[in-house]
């Protein structure tokens, strides 16, 4: 699905990726963990073509196509999608009116053709019965004057409405209210399938209770300094990062 | 003399000879009023970018680049020209090259509804004109007054609500280039109602300058709504003065759209005469290549318990430009006056400029003033937000500007000139 090597990113002259490796398969779910500044986002953010980061090192290849080439809407395009830790608002634009540019553009980028509005709202109404979203907010402003676990709940509506290959979830648990979290954590269980892949990147151990990861990787410093099992999140959830930070100061 | 003012009077001469030549030889405005236009223009000429409201907006350089010198060639129109300009649901009244056509124009009988052109007024009626827009304070509404066509004068007698918009349909027409002063006198009478839309637009291959002045009275309980449209191409420029004078719980808005235009200059000036009025003063503006559109606005609060809302919204692109200057007196007597003003714009590339300038003058205690103004670049956040969801870069642009400018496209209550003014915005981004 993807595969990423050696990547480096800094902006202005503070390199905050320092050589990522990764692999994901389809069908597989990796979680990511890591203190606060340690690049999980800025990883989300180059891997889903934000362009104020300076890719100094490194490839990334995306079901066989170099992912650094192509610009942001293409890479949605083609099946890569970003959870956004920090949704954004966007006053004037309606949910509806975003999704339906959004995933058109989407099929004629594959020479398919317009959806019906009717095939449309049929889809936008069983989407947002997986993540339980109030109708009313489908049509308001994207985000605009959401709540924090509103704005969280829509980004995995529109995952689940545009059907990506690769998402990445960037603490979208994070705000969430217990309910919320087994909602979107379903919502989510429901879109896997053998053919897509998932990372979750996560501060807390419970969001792996419902979405159990095949990887877990910790990140720290621009790296990934620690990769396991499931375990490997339980065991921080225990002791914290501690141990890792000691270990790996020097590296720095 | 200095060799500025030389220059000065100059152009204005010769723009003045060249009227008089071609006027015709019934004037409309009181005489007196004709003389001090006159001497008022001779006195200080047609501003340049020295005058302080004029710094950006130098009418005497366009008129000597541009205007050297004018034909005043017209065409006549004929139905047909005018038909695509008219708007379905509205009692259509047309005006070329500033004189009121009344063959052209839609002939309905609508109680309370009186239009009639200047040379048709009672000596009452015509004392009215150049009641409000005065020759001393401004050398374009001078210009106006010494040399304005056979205008339209409508008027809304009390209590009495039109139920459907009224459209004036402004239109030039010529050969070479030109000079059009046209007038309009509006009066909605106590307690009535009215809906105004007042469109622009220069056909033909004439290059105008177009001197506009319109004077609006609001009287006790009043209400007028307007919508402006101003789409006059690349070959025009224009001065709108509108002055407007609001009467005890009079209510004025206003919205104006411009959509094309090589020069816009609004001046759109309304005085809240007494107690309890309020007006609203909305404007966008789109422009590209090197357009300029400005916006200068003065809401005079003169009395308490009055409201003014203002909000202006500007997208440059390419090498335009644009202006914003709101001022707002807020009188001694002006107690309990809530006064708002906004502007926001959006820069298109790093050639487009737009100035912005809000100025308060308060002289009251207990008041509510805010303003505040915004220029900048598309929010590069957004753009980021709609091309990860697979929305391509220009696409993604057109969505942000389309929702930056609704919630003013969406003050325009006019299903068909909504849909008039959204296309060709569409069509400009
Ligand atoms: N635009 C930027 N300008 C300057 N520094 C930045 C910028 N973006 C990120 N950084 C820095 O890069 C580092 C990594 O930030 P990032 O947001 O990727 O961390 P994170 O792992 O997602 O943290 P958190 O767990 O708090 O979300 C931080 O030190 C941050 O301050
Ligand atoms: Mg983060």
């Amino acid at each position: 699905m993807i595969s990423i090597k050696n990547l480096h990113a800094s902006i202005g002259d503070k390199e905050i990726l320092r050589g990522i490796n990764l692999e994901v398969k389809a069908g597989e779910v990796h979680a990511i963990m890591g203190p606060n500044g340690s690049g999980k986002s800025t990883l989300s953010s180059v891997l889903a073509g934000r362009e104020d980061y300076e890719i100094t090192e490194g490839e990334v290849i995306f079901n066989g196509k170099n992912l650094l080439d192509m610009a942001a809407e293409d890479r949605a395009r083609e099946g890569l999608f970003l959870a956004f830790q920090y949704p954004i608002e966007i006053p004037g634009v309606s949910n509806i009116n975003f999704l339906r540019t959004a995933l058109n553009e989407i099929r004629a980028y594959h020479g398919q053709e317009e959806m019906s509005a009717k095939d449309f709202l049929a889809l936008v109404k069983d989407k947002s019965k997986l993540v339980e979203l109030d109708s009313k907010l489908a049509s308001r402003s994207v985000n605009e004057g959401f709540s924090g676990g509103e704005k969280k709940r829509n980004e995995i509506f529109q995952m689940a409405m545009l059907n990506p290959k690769l998402a990445i979830l960037d603490e979208t648990d994070s705000g969430l209210d217990i309910d919320a979290l087994r909602i979107v954590a379903s919502g989510v269980n429901k879109l896997k399938s053998k053919d897509n892949a998932t990372i979750l990147i996560t501060h807390y151990q419970r969001l792996l209770d419902y979405i159990v990861p095949d990887f877990v990787h910790i990140l720290y410093k621009g790296r990934i300094v620690k990769s396991g099992g499931k375990e490997l999140a339980l065991e921080l959830e225990a002791k914290g990062y501690d141990e890792i930070k000691k270990e790996f100061e020097l590296a720095d | 003399m200095s060799l500025i003012a030389e220059n000065k009077s100059a152009v204005t001469q010769t723009l003045l000879d060249q009227l008089q030549n071609n006027a015709s030889k019934v004037a409309f405005m009181p005489d007196s009023e004709i003389v001090s236009a006159i001497r008022y223009l001779e006195d200080k000429g047609i501003p340049n970018n020295k005058h302080e409201d004029y710094k950006y907006c130098n009418i005497e350089g366009i008129l000597r680049k541009e205007f050297k010198s004018v034909e005043q060639s017209f065409n006549a129109l004929i139905p047909e020209d005018i038909a695509p300009l008219k708007l379905e649901e509205a009692i259509n009244l047309v005006v070329v090259n500033g004189n009121y056509v009344s063959a052209l124009s839609e002939k309905m009988i609508v109680r309370g509804l009186t239009v009639k052109a200047f040379n048709e007024l009672s000596a009452l009626e015509k004392n009215l004109l150049s009641s409000q827009a005065k020759s001393e304070s401004d050398a374009l509404i001078a210009l106006n007054s010494a040399f304005c066509g056979n205008g339209l004068y409508l008027e809304i007698e009390n209590a009495n609500v039109i139920p459907m918009p009224i459209h004036i349909i402004y239109v030039n027409s010529g050969n070479g280039n030109c000079v059009v002063n046209t007038r309009s006198f509006i009066r909605i009478g106590p307690n009535a109602e009215a809906t105004l839309v007042e469109s622009f637009y220069n056909i033909g291959n004439s290059k105008v300058f177009s001197n506009f002045v319109s004077e609006k009275l609001v009287e006790e309980n009043a209400k007028l709504t307007c919508f402006t449209f101003q789409n006059e191409g690349s070959l025009s420029y224009s001065v709108h003065t509108n002055q407007a004078k609001i009467f005890k719980y009079g209510n004025y808005s206003n919205m104006t759209a411009t959509l094309s235009g090589e020069l816009v200059r609004n001046n759109h000036n309304v005085v809240l005469a007494e107690p309890n009025c309020e007006a609203h003063l909305n404007g966008l503006f789109i422009t590209q290549g090197t357009q300029q559109v400005d916006n200068h606005t003065l809401i005079d609060h003169q009395m308490p318990n009055c409201e003014s809302n203002e909000l202006y919204k500007g997208i440059a692109k390419d090498k335009s430009s644009g202006t914003f200057n709101g001022k707002i007196f807020v009188r001694k007597d002006a107690q309990k006056t809530n006064a708002y003003q906004s502007s926001k714009n959006i820069l298109m590339s790093d050639d487009a400029t737009i100035n912005t300038k809000p100025q308060l003058e308060i002289y009251a205690d207990d008041v509510k003033c805010s303003h505040g103004t915004s220029t900048g670049k598309i929010d590069t956040e957004a753009l980021f937000y709609l091309k990860a969801r697979g929305i391509g870069e220009d696409t993604a642009r057109k969505l942000l500007l389309q929702a930056f400018a609704q919630e003013l496209i969406d003050k325009i209550e006019i299903p068909t000139l909504q849909e008039r003014v959204l296309h060709l915005f569409e069509e400009s981004l």
